[in-house]
């Protein structure tokens, strides 16, 4: 039989039908048997109701899109078939719950077949088993033993009884069996060859940034709920009383970006999450953090907006309300992770970047990352060692009366070293008015002057700290640079793979540091490039404008520009690559 | 010993001469050198206006943080770290307007701090605009006819919001004041205290005398008035229109928000660490 290295598996329905449950074990399964795996949840405003469909691509090697054409399309309901049955590939087969009498313009290219889902279902006492059946019919229709299967059934049911467990494994036999069985009539689809076994795992970006945080020794979250950065507080909640921590759901996104301050100041590594209203509401925070050196982490996972938006829809386009937030000249630091992986990364190196630099930090993910999930190799913990910058904890000289600790002396670096409340003779004043070396008020010129630049010259050396981008080759000349930020990594990687074949000169940078906007590093990069196209899920470019603010070679700039929701495609990239190329 | 005038530092307030809020700057001094805090265990947190500039006045960790979030940020620094005494200082704009939201929920969440409200019913940083507290007819920069709206019942409205101490007091009443502050900082909870603080500069009408003639203590009110009773503080707050002083209602039932959460056995800001190599692994399970 045919092999395959990539599979395309998607399944659509109501809520509450267990689409979302078959694709998470069917997802969990698979990862656990070494497959490569991005998994995407879609909610369709387009459509009535609740409507909702799971993706899953399975493949012998990394991915991290979701691909773009379905071998197989599992649907619970007319309107699954109505809508995603065009996005099925040549000789897909849709597998079709005959219990809605599936309604099909026989095709030449694409098999429906009507198998009978609830009907098995019922027969093994309930309608919940749907999901058991069409997970059975899905394994059989891509050549996948049982065994995993089963296993993993047998687990996840033991806390419920025999009874059930072996309900759902006949359920999930005969549904394979079905599957087969209808299979005979058809070309065969071919199957996915054995993965090689390795350690990884398997989880939402939200929860790998989550993950970095609790690396990174934070114990303090204050967070208020918004789609779509949810999960990292409910993870956290669900996880803190395993490191002994605490997570405060607040009031709103003012309190939640104050009380992450506090706790910073007072020496946790505090943070929050949020998306782009409830960034909206904590930029008044930012200048605080800003002025009052205080190093909190927020993580802004970028949905459509402005306002409202769409909330459950991917876009790009809190970049600059990221950097310029709040009010006054900036002096913040704002990161992207490059990957699902790099979230948990990333953010841990946030964590050492606002101690550091004792500045507000942003984590700009995106709502592609926050809400997919993808395999993974293990999370290494270790790999980001917690570095506190110039933190004094104990020890201190002792204070005349009334004397207070010199928080903000000026130094060679910009970098003061800095107390926590708590620590005996560390005394000092922390406030949002410009202030002396003590944190006592002052209007005076020459201490605004020296406190302006001391906290501007303490970030030009955050570059050295952190890479400040991933790049596919080390080729500074090329006919064509590509450049991203955040989850078009995916899309613009697998373009690349076209690309290359075509011979072109041509090379991805994905962005990592985008402020302080690392210039000097990626000077060789623009300059040697003939042509650089900057791929971005905004109106507006804002990633340009930023390049183009930062290089005078502004006619080399073109501009890949998506903002209708849906995440770039690899085959998008490729082609307007292609036209700029010439 | 540290004396009450140790905790006091070398800045000179820049509030008016004759202004209320010496009085409660010296009745917080004369309360901690009684309790002998240590500089470093106090954190004194305000928000904006002239009551918050307090936040630089004395000598222990001080934050001077932004319009109406004073609340927020201390409440992330009791989390990290519970063995701080921390004081909340904030005026009737800053508390009641911009941040009665955190106001409120901050009661509900009870944590174990002290939030003392400098009430003189007008804004006097911004010079002289209507407050939250302002009386109705009260004549301002913003009110040129006479304040329209009803003040708000603060004092009721805490109890409502779940409040576990509620106390009023005065600022020139230097020793009902400490006594006032004191209790509020033995309260196992959040303790609130709104102080009536006249505006020698932009409140003609609530002076020291006004205060003086207006203001009854609890105790000449209701002899032997006992706060645990709910239905009595709201009658009695009705009664006196809220012009009474003393502590007006205290729950000591109500679990404090750091009894609900596991014990920490040390502060947070004491474990900025890796998780054990055995709970990372637990964690990463779930994943595998």
């Amino acid at each position: 039989m045919e092999t395959n290295h990539d599979f395309i598996w998607k399944m659509g329905g109501q809520q509450g039908q267990g689409v979302e449950s078959c694709g998470e074990i069917l997802g969990h399964v698979l990862a656990q048997e070494g497959y490569s795996l991005f998994s995407q949840r879609l909610f369709s405003s387009r459509i009535k109701g609740g409507h909702t469909t799971i993706a899953l691509r399975i493949s012998l090697h990394p991915v991290q899109t979701i691909g773009e054409r379905v071998d197989n399309l599992v649907a619970l309901d007319q309107e699954t078939v109505d809508f995603h049955s065009p996005e099925v590939r040549d000789h897909g087969i849709i597998i079709a719950d005959s219990a809605f009498r599936p309604k099909w313009k026989r095709t030449s290219d694409k098999t429906l077949l009507a198998l009978p889902i609830t009907d098995i279902a019922k027969k093994y006492g309930s309608l919940q088993m749907k999901n058991m059946v069409a997970l059975g019919m899905s394994a059989a229709l891509m050549g996948f033993p049982k065994e995993p299967f089963h296993r993993f059934i047998a687990q996840r049911f033991e806390k419920k009884g025999a009874d059930i467990v072996e309900k759902n494994l006949m359920a999930f036999d005969e549904g394979m069996a079905s599957a087969a069985e209808a299979m005979k009539e058809i070309p065969p689809m071919g199957h996915l060859e054995n993965p090689e076994g390795r350690n990884q795992m398997y989880l939402l970006g939200n929860e790998a940034a989550a993950l970095g945080a609790i690396a990174a020794g934070s114990r303090f979250m204050a967070s208020y709920p918004i789609t779509p950065a949810s999960e990292i507080m409910e993870y956290m909640i669900r996880v803190m009383h395993e490191v002994h921590g605490t997570v405060v759901q607040t009031e709103d996104e003012l309190s939640a970006c104050m009380m992450a301050m506090g706790a910073a100041y007072a020496g946790a590594r505090g943070f929050t999450a949020t998306s782009g209203p409830g960034f909206s509401l904590m930029s008044e925070s930012v200048s605080m953090a800003e002025m009052a050196e205080i190093p909190v982490v927020i993580i802004d996972v970028m949905r459509a907006g402005p306002s409202t938006g769409m909330p459950t829809k991917v876009e790009q386009s809190d970049i600059l309300p990221a950097i310029y937030s709040g009010h006054g000249d900036k002096m913040k630091i704002v990161v992207a992770p490059s990957s699902i992986e790099d979230c948990f990364y990333l953010t841990q190196e946030a964590f050492n970047l606002a101690e550091e630099f004792q500045c507000p930090v942003i984590v700009l993910s995106d709502l592609q990352f926050g809400l997919c999930k993808q395999s993974v190799p293990a999370l290494d913990m270790n790999r980001i060692p917690i570095s506190r910058g110039k933190l004094l904890t104990k020890d201190l000289p002792a204070l005349d009366p009334a004397a207070y600790f010199d928080r903000f002396c000026d130094t060679e670096d910009g970098i003061s070293p800095r107390t926590v409340p708590g620590v005996k003779d560390g005394m000092f004043l922390s406030t949002g008015l410009e202030h002396n070396s003590y944190g006592k008020p002052a209007e005076d010129p020459k201490i605004r002057v020296t406190q302006m630049k001391k906290r501007l010259r303490k970030l030009q050396s955050v570059c050295e700290k952190i890479q400040p981008f991933t790049i596919r080759t080390q080729e500074k000349s090329n006919d064509l640079l590509i450049i991203g930020m955040a989850s078009t990594n995916g899309a613009i990687e697998e373009a690349m793979e076209v690309l290359e074949k075509n011979g072109a000169r041509i090379n991805h940078l994905q962005l990592r540091l985008l402020e302080p906007f690392p210039e000097e590093v990626l000077f060789p990069y623009i300059h040697q490039s003939a042509k650089v196209l900057i791929v971005e899920e905004n109106a507006t470019a804002q990633l340009k404008q930023i390049f183009k603010s930062h290089f005078s070679c502004h006619d080399k700039f073109r501009s890949l520009l998506q903002y209708d929701g849906t995440p770039i495609l690899a085959s998008t990239v490729v082609k307007k690559a292609k036209e700029v190329l010439g | 010993m540290i004396s009450s005038r140790e905790y006091k530092n070398k800045i000179m307030p820049n509030w008016c001469p004759g202004c209320g809020d010496f009085g409660i700057q010296m009745a917080i001094q004369t309360v901690c050198a009684e309790k002998q805090i240590p500089f470093e265990k106090l954190a004194l947190i305000s928000g904006i206006g002239c009551s918050s500039r307090i936040g630089g006045y004395l000598y222990c960790y001080g934050a001077h943080t932004t319009h109406g979030r004073a609340l927020p940020f201390a409440q992330g620094i009791k989390c990290a770290n519970r063995d701080l005494q921390v004081i909340v200082c904030s005026g009737d704009g800053d508390s009641y307007a911009i941040g009665i939201g955190h106001a409120v929920h901050a009661m509900k969440r009870n944590m174990n701090m002290t939030y003392l409200v400098f009430d003189n019913q007008v804004y006097g940083l911004t010079k002289g605009q209507t407050s939250p507290r302002s009386s109705k007819g009260f004549v301002t920069k913003t009110t040129p006819q006479g304040n329209a709206e009803t003040p708000l019942a603060v004092l009721p409205m805490a109890i409502a919001c779940g409040c576990t101490f509620v106390a009023q007091a005065f600022s020139l009443d230097r020793r009902g004041l400490s006594s006032i502050i004191t209790r509020a900082m033995d309260h196992k909870g959040f303790s609130y205290v709104n102080i009536f603080t006249p505006c020698v500069t932009f409140n003609h009408v609530n002076t020291f005398e006004w205060y003086r003639e207006n203001l009854q203590d609890v105790e000449s009110v209701k002899p032997g008035y006992d706060p645990g009773n709910m239905a009595e503080a709201m009658k009695l707050l009705v009664e006196t229109k809220g012009l009474v002083t003393g502590v007006i209602y205290e729950d000591h039932e109500t679990p404090s928000f750091e009894d609900t959460m596991p014990p920490q056995e040390d502060t947070l800001t004491a474990h900025v660490e890796k998780p054990s190599a055995e709970v990372f692994h637990t964690l990463c399970s779930e994943f595998q």
